[in-house]
């Protein structure tokens, strides 16, 4: 075999088999992930207490500078690591395969290390108080361009460990057939993960010359266009990433099976082709490109990316309902969901990500990234009411829900304090949700993001918000807090767990690999052939779900209809 | 068996779909193909459609405009600034500019008259909103963007900028007049 120095361990607990280079990995990307989160999270409380206008904690210089870090370290920073430790995690465990050259992986995580306490250094030395988007002409510090770079370099170098992995296994013969479903969605993640580093470099390379001078200046609407490639598409991995995460929870739970592969990995073909038009949500109000561009990407070519993540939310789901009525949670439409284990962190977390990334974040997204109704909240705190749905409620909440997982399997600990485990899923994703749901209130009555202070205090011409935006902005401020104490019990459960949490059997690492060996049946089966509707209480849940987005669709047109002619 | 294994069947492209699934993905398409559509439709019966007209500027030149528009339709000046207020026929073509940290001038416009809006940035990106109405367009340095619009509502409206451009980004709110 190719490498005699690969050890293999397979977790006492779960059957999974770790080589040891990828565990060492994915250990140390989760680390770095959840130190950016606590960052973060420090930052996100201050922001919170300062927009809470009524308490309005900070001045003005810290609360944008701290807002930019906040957005790097969250949106960036967290996400990405953690996703690098899921694309390790998807090839070389799930496939049972060696990791790729570790070397580079090494490599690439320096990088990624180097380039994210450059940027916080630089920014916290006041340097470079620019936002996470960066618009040029407002100018940033040479480093912080650098720091962006390198940090997606390394990230690059990983994607395509993952592919290495990928093609290691298949030459190996590590498993039979095709790859399962949720290393297909990481797959998808990858792909979209290498479109948004390239759109990143060939923006950020050309700012990064401009900040040193030797290019005299970069036009901003190009910028807009190709960095919302980047900072758009990014977000298209966390969508690919969990919800691969969320069939793997359906997977370890309740051992649910997709209820067709052809169905959901079709959905994650329409990501990989369509998922990236959507960074044209953020051009929609900007001069200079025409409506016919905006009106095609906008809609993903038809919303043919909506229509993959309404497939997805409808068969992640769906697959649990087959699964617990396989083990005779038969009763009614509702009673496999009742009996649910909602007291497993892992998936009361997941759960509670699915129905918030579709309900708050999807509905809200595809409001929004309508062209004319873009016109309604563009700018306004609703865009962060909608993203934090998404990437809080969405991703954060099923990287936290796969954590309770991964620690006595990847980290072999107890979880400790389960009783604060349980609840913080509950906190967290409810507390996160509410806090959205008043953003977009805000929002919706024209309250600016990126804003120190809607009082105008010291302006000549001050704006007075109606009572209803600063009741929104309490709401906000009050749900936030909830939220972050469901942040704190999520790093204080994690890092005391690994710290002093009660060490488990580990497991023997040996040269020895067991290859995925599965009876692959040959007859065609789907789920149904019995009652020919395997899932009718996801499809009610599916049909509520559509009758909210149709009503709240239609009634951002009535209000449009309203406001001043434009044209 | 499960999402996290190789799928059973080799041959899984082959599968029959279960009805749910076909359902839903019939119900989700047609959705997503009437949301496509409501888009050309607005653009066609709606009246609230951004415009496409954009030209190419620098700053210079569109400061020079701006205050060639100000000094010919001025009728009073306000605040300790001496902002003009600036009222321009029906019809005619507007200019404002955003930068730091204001918005110039402080235009009066007529109830359910039409003008022509001209947008453009000195210095940083910055946001257009107008409050309470909610409109919110990004205004570009180096791009004069021309507007249409159709005031509807008599009153006094704010113009925020809702585009991050310096510490002073929350001091930079104006003011427009609709009689």
């Amino acid at each position: 075999m190719a490498n005699v120095a690969a050890l293999f361990r397979v977790c006492p607990r779960t059957g999974l088999q770790y080589h040891r280079s990828a565990e060492t990995l994915i250990k140390l990307n989760a680390v770095a992930a959840v130190v950016s989160l606590l960052v973060g999270g420090i930052l996100a409380l201050l922001i919170l207490l300062t927009r809470w206008q009524a308490i309005h904690l900070i001045d003005a210089e810290n609360f944008y500078m701290f807002l930019t870090v906040h957005g790097l370290d969250m949106l960036a920073f967290w996400i990405i690591f953690f996703e690098i430790a899921v694309l390790y995690f998807c090839s070389s465990t799930l496939l049972r395969s060696r990791l790729a050259t570790p070397g580079m992986a090494w490599a690439g995580f320096g990088l990624m290390v180097l380039g994210a306490v450059l940027v916080n250094v630089i920014v916290f030395m006041g340097e470079s108080t620019v936002m996470f988007t960066s618009y040029v002409p407002l100018p940033g510090h040479p480093v912080f361009y650098l720091g962006l770079i390198l940090f997606a370099v390394g990230a690059l170098i990983g994607c395509f460990i993952f592919l290495g992995t990928l093609v290691v296994a298949k030459a190996e013969k590590t498993y039979e057939g095709s790859i399962p479903l949720v290393t297909f969605g990481a797959l998808t993640a990858c792909i979209i993960a290498v479109f948004t580093i390239a759109s990143g470099a060939i923006i950020l390379i050309p700012t990064f010359l401009w900040s040193v001078g030797y290019i005299k200046s970069i036009d901003p609407l190009m910028y807009r266009t190709i960095w919302w490639g980047f900072g758009h598409s990014s977000q298209q991995i966390n969508v690919s990433a969990h919800v691969a995460v969320w069939y793997a929870i359906a997977a370890i739970a309740f051992g649910a099976k997709p209820m067709s592969e052809r169905v959901s990995r079709g959905a994650f073909l329409l990501y990989i082709l369509f998922l990236q038009l959507a960074s044209a949500h953020h051009l929609l109000s900007d001069p200079g490109l025409s409506s016919e561009w905006k009106i095609f990407n906008t809609s993903y070519a038809m919303y043919l990316a909506v229509l993959a993540s309404m497939v997805h939310g409808l068969t992640v789901p769906g697959s649990i309902e087959v699964a617990q009525r396989a083990k005779g949670y038969t009763r009614g439409l509702f009673e496999w969901i009742r009996k649910a284990p909602w007291g497993n962190p892992v998936f009361s977390g997941m759960f509670i990500s699915l129905v918030g990334f579709g309900f708050l974040g999807g509905i809200s997204g595809v409001m929004m990234g309508t062209e004319q109704l873009n016109m309604l909240i563009h700018n306004t705190i609703y865009v962060p009411g909608h993203f934090h749905a998404t990437v809080v409620v969405g991703t954060t909440l099923a990287f936290m829900a796969l954590t309770y997982f991964l620690i006595p399997s990847l980290f072999n600990r107890e979880v400790i304090n389960p009783g604060l485990a349980k609840v913080q899923p509950y906190l967290f994703g409810l507390g996160m949700g509410v806090f959205c749901l008043a953003m977009m209130g805000a929002g919706t009555l024209g309250v600016p993001r990126r804003h120190w202070d809607i009082t105008f205090a010291g302006a000549s011409m001050p704006y007075e918000f109606p009572g209803t935006a600063w009741l929104m902005l309490g709401i906000m401020g009050a749900a936030g807090l909830v939220a972050v104490i469901g942040g704190i019990i999520y790093i204080y459960v994690t890092v005391g767990s690994l710290l002093w949490g009660k060490r488990l059997d580990v497991g023997a690492y040996t040269p020895q690999r067991t290859i995925l060996r599965m009876p692959i049946a040959t007859a065609l089966t789907g789920h149904g052939e019995a009652a020919g509707f395997a899932a009718p209480g996801t499809f009610v849940f599916a049909m509520v779900f559509l009758t909210a987005f149709v009503l709240y669709y239609f009634v951002n047109w009535k209000y449009l209809s309203t406001v001043w002619g434009l044209s | 068996m499960s999402a996290i294994l190789p799928p059973e069947q080799r041959i899984w492209w082959k599968q029959p779909l279960d009805r749910v699934e076909g359902t839903w993905i019939l119900i989700a398409f047609v959705w997503c193909l009437i949301m496509f559509f409501m888009m050309p439709y607005w653009h066609v019966y709606g009246k609230q459609n951004l415009s496409n007209e954009t030209y190419k500027t620098t700053p210079d030149v569109y400061g020079k405009k701006v205050q060639a528009f100000a000094d010919q339709y001025k009728v009073r000046e306000e605040t300790d600034e001496k902002i003009p207020v600036v009222h321009p026929p029906a019809g005619a073509d507007v200019y404002m500019l955003g930068r730091l940290w204001a918005w110039w001038p402080i235009l009066e416009l007529e109830n359910g008259k039409t003008y022509r809006l001209h947008l453009s940035a000195m210095d940083y990106q910055h946001g257009f909103s107008l409050q309470p109405e909610n409109i919110n367009i990004q205004v570009l340095p180096g791009y004069e963007h021309v507007v249409t619009v159709t005031p509807n509502r008599a009153g006094t409206y704010a113009i925020m900028c809702n585009e991050f451009c310096g510490i002073g980004h929350h001091k930079m709110v104006s003011r427009l007049y609709v009689k």
